[in-house]
């Protein structure tokens, strides 16, 4: 987020888009609304009617994956009334007037025939977001999740930057990131492009800092991403070590995420629980869970809090820095001396720029958003203050294409996946507490009620959705949260895969799966018994 | 110029926009209250943080009497604290089953056993009638709706709409009929209700209780508190995680979280279950003929660590992959990364972001 959560209580407009807030990030939801008692206002764009959207002011109920077409239609309005940011614009940006030219085209109506947006309600909602003073943006893997997940980032930086809603209090561009610590992973360096603290791997400054800090020759290419690895299991990669993710339930194209597993000749798995991946391992490590490891998480307004030990491990577990530093000692590793996760985090510290003023000390109470460039800095609540990383601003011209994978005659049904407020992921978590299990027992397609009718299904009653990759027998509810032609299941159910179904295409820039969209077909189970 | 007013005789200074209760708090803290939380907007219900204002013919309560300059204020006269006592009588005639409660029923629930202590107070003078009705109807394992201890502070009412912004419970009736309810006077899970639990944390006799935490009153032990972070959605909400012994007990908000201040959701309030539960992994396991079998920590390390090296000299360096967590702490992916990249000289790590 480039603003803390405490300015979610501050914007008198509030954007959120591809994030339905009240159930995958509660708490930060209850501060929205805490802005809207205040009087703040509320755009919510989702093709679903997510709880957001029952308290929002405007509704956009986009169609899945055409979140360009609305986006650019909004800066499209806003430059026609006027609304552009002059001064902000002029002084900390660059590439203004190809934007200006690029948008001439996507007018509401335009949009409409694409987002299935009603124009009055794109021009209602962009000028919304254009007369407020100040203006934020939330969204979260709605956004992201597409073949064209870049693209609707980068639209959205448009609608902030024209509008001078960045590096101010309560304004920001703000993507609230889905789990504890996928903040930190990446800080950490666990990318394939980045050392700790975003250095690029590819940069002689850092591969010579990281040599002589390690004391081993280092790699001068990027790593492949984990999508492509699982592409190459059997080609070119051969072994894999995974630590707490449980793939084959998690990622999409399950049936290619198995075999892709079942090809290694190696693989070692770390987890809590024996999960269906762990189940796919040659080795599997006990892992000591939260609640008995000390530690650091960084939250989604890049704050280092740190977490505690309050019992023993079970049984033989370990941390996983303790399980990783004795492997690196058979292996024969060099500068693997650590006994304790403080001597860890420490050297992390150390080697990143964005971390460089904490230590374990200083996290103890959580008071830093990062970066901390020194010892002494208070830290960085608000990025993009006076300048951006790059200097200027800079605006991007995406233009709109169809999802990956549209629907058709054969796959008639748009499907949507994400979480629901009772789990989190594949459950390995939730499943085993009695409390979120009572509330969802089992995984739903969520089908609009005219759409259970129209497909000959029941509520309550077994589909069979299938997609170009797989299908899944799943129970029916009748729900008017799903709009007509598209349906919705969450993928945290085993034993209702959905992602046996999706992996229709990734993000050319990021290799992001695009879940959020997948066509399918459903019809009533009894069909296939026969 | 700076606002200051008489309180107990000494002058002292205030924010504007501070209740007396506020500024006292902040220097005594000695005013007893059962309604007032700090997240919540000052309600004035239960009146015992009445206090004598010069000038004012009956005591005010302060907890909704906004800081004058020149105030004259007096919190603790013989007269007050006889009021409270009479007050507090009242109260704990309310609550047949008693005011002591396990502290696993919630954050707050001690308050009112605290100043029946403190008044020697029982409800003895006051005894017969009660307001509110327990709900052992209510299935679900997570809030239990133990009214009977009720004592209509509201309090449950009100975070769940200024704190939650839910509105999921109501008050219904007056007098010795009120109930804490829901629309229709139904179940929880019927209603808007999120499970998030702050209602259980404000209640000040636990009336409201965690029903997962409930299960380990006869766990032996005293209750530890351990400050941590929750291990769900990215939000970073700050928890305070009870154990006895080496048991993890329950889970409480902690009120100066800087995330959440105070809030949690159902998977942060109520879902730790799966920590201690039977299905973890509790040793190494190693393939053997197909099947994973248990095996001690040497031998699932040389394993580990066989099939690795196999693999980097028959394949080289480029063959092996590291998938890091988005869930474990740090010092987890900092090492996995570092695993990788010393190791084997390779840049092939990644972690769960993608997908």
């Amino acid at each position: 987020m480039s603003n803390p959560l405490a300015d979610m209580e501050k914007p008198d407009v509030i954007f959120c888009i591809g994030t339905n807030m009240t159930e995958a990030h509660p708490v930060a939801a209850t501060r929205l609304k805490k802005a809207m008692r205040h009087g703040a206002k509320l755009i919510v764009a989702d093709p679903r009617h997510i709880p957001l959207a029952e308290i929002a002011d405007v509704v956009l109920p986009l169609r899945v994956g055409s979140d360009v077409a609305l986006l650019g239609a909004m800066a499209h309005v806003i430059v026609r009334e006027g609304l552009v940011d002059e001064s902000f614009v002029a002084e900390r940006t660059e590439g203004f007037e190809a934007l200006r030219a690029h948008v001439a085209e996507f007018t509401p109506t335009w949009a409409e025939g694409i987002t299935g947006v009603p124009a009055a309600d794109i021009e209602r909602a962009a000028i919304l977001f254009g007369q407020a003073e100040r203006g934020a943006i939330y969204y979260t893997l709605g956004i992201t999740e597409h073949i064209c997940g870049v693209d609707n980032v980068q639209s959205l930086c448009n609608l902030a930057l024209m509008t001078g809603n960045i590096g101010r209090e309560g304004t920001g561009i703000n993507p609230m990131r889905g789990q504890n610590n996928i903040q930190g992973a990446g800080d950490c360096g666990a990318l394939p492009n980045n050392y700790p603290g975003f250095q690029p791997v590819t940069d002689p400054a850092n591969q010579k800092k990281f040599r002589e800090a390690w004391g081993v020759e280092v790699d001068l290419e990027k790593g492949i991403t984990k999508v492509r690895a699982l592409d190459e299991c059997g080609s070119s990669i051969h072994a894999m070590l995974i630590c707490g993710e449980n793939t084959v339930v998690s990622d999409p194209d399950r049936a290619h995420c198995e075999h892709a597993l079942k090809s290694l000749e190696h693989l070692v798995v770390i987890d809590v629980f024996l999960t269906d991946t762990a189940a796919l391992a040659d080795v599997v490590f006990p892992a000591a869970a939260w609640g008995e490891v000390d530690g650091v998480f960084t939250n989604t307004e890049r704050r280092p809090q740190r977490v505690r030990a309050a019992v023993e491990p079970q049984g033989q577990a370990q941390p996983d820095w303790w399980i990783l530093t004795q492997l690196a000692r058979r292996l024969d590793f060099p500068s693997f001396e650590y006994e304790s996760a403080k001597d860890v985090f420490n050297e992390l510290c150390a080697l990143s720029p964005t971390y460089n003023g904490l230590d374990w000390d200083l996290v103890a109470e959580g008071r830093h958003h990062w970066p901390v460039p020194e010892k002494g800095h208070p830290g960085t609540p608000i990025l993009h203050m006076g300048t951006f990383l790059r200097g200027k601003g800079l605006f991007k011209t995406p233009s709109y294409r169809d999802p990956a994978e549209v629907i058709d005659d054969e796959y008639p049904v748009w499907l949507t996946t994400g979480r629901r407020l009772a789990h989190y992921h594949t459950r390995t978590m939730t499943g085993r507490a009695v409390g979120t299990q009572y509330l969802v027992p089992e995984e739903l397609v969520e089908i609009h009620p005219h759409d259970v009718t129209k497909l000959g299904l029941e509520d309550g009653g077994l589909a069979v959705m299938s997609s170009r990759r797989g299908e899944v027998v799943v129970k029916v509810q009748a729900t008017t949260k799903s709009p007509r032609g598209t349906v919705f299941c969450s993928f945290s159910f085993s034993d209702v895969p959905i992602n046996a179904l999706t992996g229709s295409g990734y993000d050319p820039e990021t290799d992001t799966a695009e879940l959020k969209v997948c066509a399918v077909r459903i019809e009533p189970a009894r069909a296939t018994l026969v | 110029m700076k606002n200051t007013l008489t309180l107990d005789g000494q002058r002292v200074d205030f924010e504007e926009g501070e209740s007396l209760y506020q500024v006292a708090r902040r220097h005594t803290q000695a005013i007893p209250t059962l309604c007032y939380d700090d997240r919540l907007e000052a309600f004035g219900a239960c009146r015992l943080c009445v206090v004598e204002l010069e000038g004012s013919r009956n005591p005010v309560a302060s907890c909704t009497t906004l800081a004058q300059t020149d105030m004259v204020v007096k919190t603790k006269t013989e007269a007050i604290e006889r009021h409270r006592k009479t007050l507090m009588e009242l109260v704990v005639s309310e609550n047949p089953k008693g005011v002591a409660i396990d502290p696993l029923r919630g954050k707050a629930s001690q308050e009112l056993a605290h100043l029946a202590v403190r008044y020697q107070a029982d409800g003895s003078r006051f005894a017969g009638k009660q307001s509110g009705h327990s709900r052992p109807d209510d299935p679900n394992p997570m809030i239990v709706r133990d009214y009977d201890h009720c004592i209509s502070c509201y309090r449950c009412v009100r975070v769940c709409a200024e704190q939650e912004g839910d509105y999921a419970i109501s008050i219904a009736n007056r007098g010795f009929h009120t109930q804490i309810t829901t629309e229709f006077d139904g179940l929880l899970e019927n209603s808007a209700c999120t499970f998030c639990g702050q209602c259980v944390q404000t209640c000040p006799t636990g009336a409201l209780a965690d029903g997962r935490a409930l299960r380990h009153v006869d766990t032996p032990g005293e209750i530890e508190r351990t400050r941590s972070v929750c291990p769900y959605c990215g939000v970073g909400c700050s928890v305070e995680i009870l154990s006895k012994n080496e048991t993890i007990v329950g889970v409480q908000p902690a009120m100066d979280g800087p995330a959440n201040e105070g809030a949690l959701c159902v998977k942060g309030q109520f879902g730790w279950d799966w920590v201690q539960h039977p299905d973890r992994l509790k040793n190494p396991l190693v393939r053997k003929d197909g099947v994973l079998v248990d095996a001690s920590w040497d031998e699932a390390l040389e394993r580990a660590a066989e099939g690795f090296r196999k693999v980097r000299d028959t394949h080289g360096r480029h063959a092996i992959y590291g998938v890091a967590s988005g869930r474990a702490p740090h010092e987890s992916a900092y090492s996995m990364q570092k695993f990788i990249r010393v190791g084997f000289g390779t840049n092939n790590i990644d972690n769960c972001s993608r997908a």
